[in-house]
């Protein structure tokens, strides 16, 4: 691999101080520009701590996090990121919620304001491709939380970040609308190629998605194993019940399993 | 509740109906029963009108002295206004200094409880001595009383921004004041809005404080002459014109609140409204 585009390199992060929680302890990972990969590992394991720190919106305690050649010291401008909770500003819209990148990142902040007509379309046609056309002018308060959810996913790919970090996005959705979601996060891949890192409890989800699965261990959380998945793109549902596809999804459940038994070991 | 048989939807509007129009007129007949029974007392129990004046004398006296009583009302109400503005500029720039920044609340905070425990009455002979018996006394007063609950619910409403939503702008390597505008300050609206109910009612004591201590004209100044002159009445008068101005000036606080921060309440003007019944 040349110099990878996030490089994360024995990363710690302990939470509250000397006595607080251990999250993470000797994370490494490398992704190159243009890769999807997916994590994976058991609740509380530090997937999304690993998140903040990738994007800088918490300092690692130990280890160094470098992005795009540079190494992070804070909030990052090219990332786009959706939370694990959908986050959404209640006093805004659901599409002035989607168009808030839009406000803050350069270059779009500078022509906001002569191309706002383009930019509301665009966002709009992200809200239609998630399912959420007519929900625009609703308040996320007026909306369920699978349909929250989806607008975040649309607020985190409105401005084109180079990177997306998505911390179970697909979470609270059903599995129809979450297996139409795959299929949009991949077009939006397949066109732009962002460098994606994609956090999640669905093993199938990982597998389909991904280039490559991490899978971490118990917490303090740490990359323990690595599945390259050989599929080329673009992907097709079918190929989710096809028994080589199954194999990958059963391996990956196995190594979890001995993740969580370990962890219940340790604490015996 | 004995909800037996389901009732129709017609029925059920129709009981909202009459329950909303309850709680407009409920005010109203609460006033209206107040007066009665003070009316009735007094003549009961023949209370001297300098002790206690029925309430059919001071509408008397009102009608008597409208005019004086109508220019000093507008002295008041203008005098409360300008520093009721006074007290929302710098009550909410005060307020999201303090509230964004560590340093500034730990330096002012202390100072700020200082000052607001000083009672005003006894500041206003000092502005007195700055700026002369009159107006301006009045606007300072207003304007002293009443910043310092729109500085602690403005600071408060931006210092407890949920970690979660400030982390969605500074994901996107927002700078602090672009979190300010976009999170702090809508965040704080609802504080905002509830700490101007409170305002503008002790900008009222404020001013009327300051024209009953060196005024020439005011509400407070017309209630001072009229107790100098015994006009006991009158002085009712003055008070009651005082109530009904800072109910105006409430409702137009919550009138302007409803409009602006319905997310807050997530479209229900009041909860209370919903559980009643
Ligand atoms: N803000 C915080 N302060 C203190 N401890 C925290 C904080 N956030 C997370 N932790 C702790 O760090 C550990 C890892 O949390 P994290 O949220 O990263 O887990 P996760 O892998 O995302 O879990 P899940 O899959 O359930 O979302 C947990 O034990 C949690 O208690
Ligand atoms: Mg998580």
């Amino acid at each position: 691999m040349a110099t990878p585009f996030v490089r994360i390199d024995g990363v710690a992060m302990r939470y509250g101080g000397v006595e607080g929680t251990l999250a993470l302890r000797g994370t490494s990972l490398d992704v190159a520009e243009g890769e999807f990969i997916a994590v994976v590992g058991p609740s509380g394991c530090g997937k999304s701590t690993l998140m903040r720190l990738v994007t800088g919106l918490w300092p690692s305690t130990e280890g160094t996090v470098i992005v795009d050649g540079r190494e992070v010291s804070g909030p990052l401008s090219i990332a786009g990121m959706a939370f694990q909770n959908p986050t959404l500003l209640p006093w805004r819209t659901i599409l002035a919620n989607v168009m808030l990148p839009l406000e803050v990142v350069q270059p779009h902040r500078g022509r906001l304001r002569g191309e706002r007509a383009a930019y509301e379309a665009k966002a709009r046609d992200l809200l239609k491709l998630v399912g959420l056309a007519g929900f625009e002018g609703k308040y996320p308060w007026q909306l369920s939380g699978g349909m929250q959810q989806r607008a975040s996913l649309c607020r985190a790919l409105v401005h084109d970040p180079r990177l997306l970090m998505l911390d179970e996005p697909f979470g609270a959705l059903d599995v129809f609308t979450r297996e139409d979601l795959w299929d949009v996060l991949q077009e939006v891949w397949l066109a732009r190629k962002p460098t994606v890192i994609l956090v999640t409890h669905d093993l199938k989800e990982a597998v389909y998605l991904a280039d490559r699965v991490l899978i971490m261990s118990a917490r303090p959380g740490r990359i323990i194993a690595e599945r390259a998945v050989p599929y080329p793109r673009p992907r097709r549902l079918d190929l989710t019940y096809e028994a080589e596809f199954q194999a990958i999804v059963h391996e990956l459940r196995d190594r979890i399993s001995d993740a969580r038994r370990a962890e219940a070991s340790d604490a015996r | 509740m004995p909800a037996d048989r389901p009732r129709s939807a017609e029925a059920l509007a129709e009981a909202a109906r009459r329950r909303r129009r309850l709680e407009h007129a409920l005010p109203w007949l609460v006033i209206a029963g107040m007066f009665l029974v003070w009316e009735v007392a007094c003549r009961a129990f023949a209370i001297q009108p300098f002790i206690l004046p029925a309430p059919s004398l001071i509408a008397e006296s009102m009608v008597k002295w409208w005019q004086p009583l109508l220019s000093n009302a507008w002295a008041t109400l203008l005098t409360t206004g300008i520093g009721f503005l006074m007290a929302i500029v710098f009550g909410l720039a005060l307020g999201v200094a303090i509230g964004s920044s560590v340093l500034v609340y730990r330096g002012l905070y202390p100072l700020l409880i200082a000052f607001n425990s000083v009672p005003k009455v006894a500041v206003v002979p000092i502005l007195v001595i700055w700026f002369g018996a009159g107006f301006w006394p009045a606007v300072l007063t207003a304007f002293l009383i009443s910043f310092f609950p729109i500085v602690v619910n403005v600071a408060t409403g931006i210092a407890t921004v949920e970690p979660e939503l400030r982390d969605v702008l500074r994901a996107l390597g927002a700078r602090p004041s672009d979190i300010i505008a976009k999170v702090g300050l809508p965040r704080a609206m609802p504080y905002f809005f509830a700490s101007l109910k409170v305002a503008i009612t002790v900008a009222f004591v404020g001013s009327i404080i300051s024209e009953t201590v060196a005024a020439n004209e005011g509400i407070g100044h017309l209630m001072l002459v009229a107790s100098s002159r015994f006009d006991v009445p009158l002085v009712f008068a003055g008070l009651i014109v005082t109530g009904v101005m800072g109910v105006l000036m409430y409702w137009v606080a919550v009138t302007i609140e409803e409009r602006t921060t319905g997310w807050a309440t997530r479209g229900q003007n009041d909860p209370r409204l919903a559980t009643g019944g």
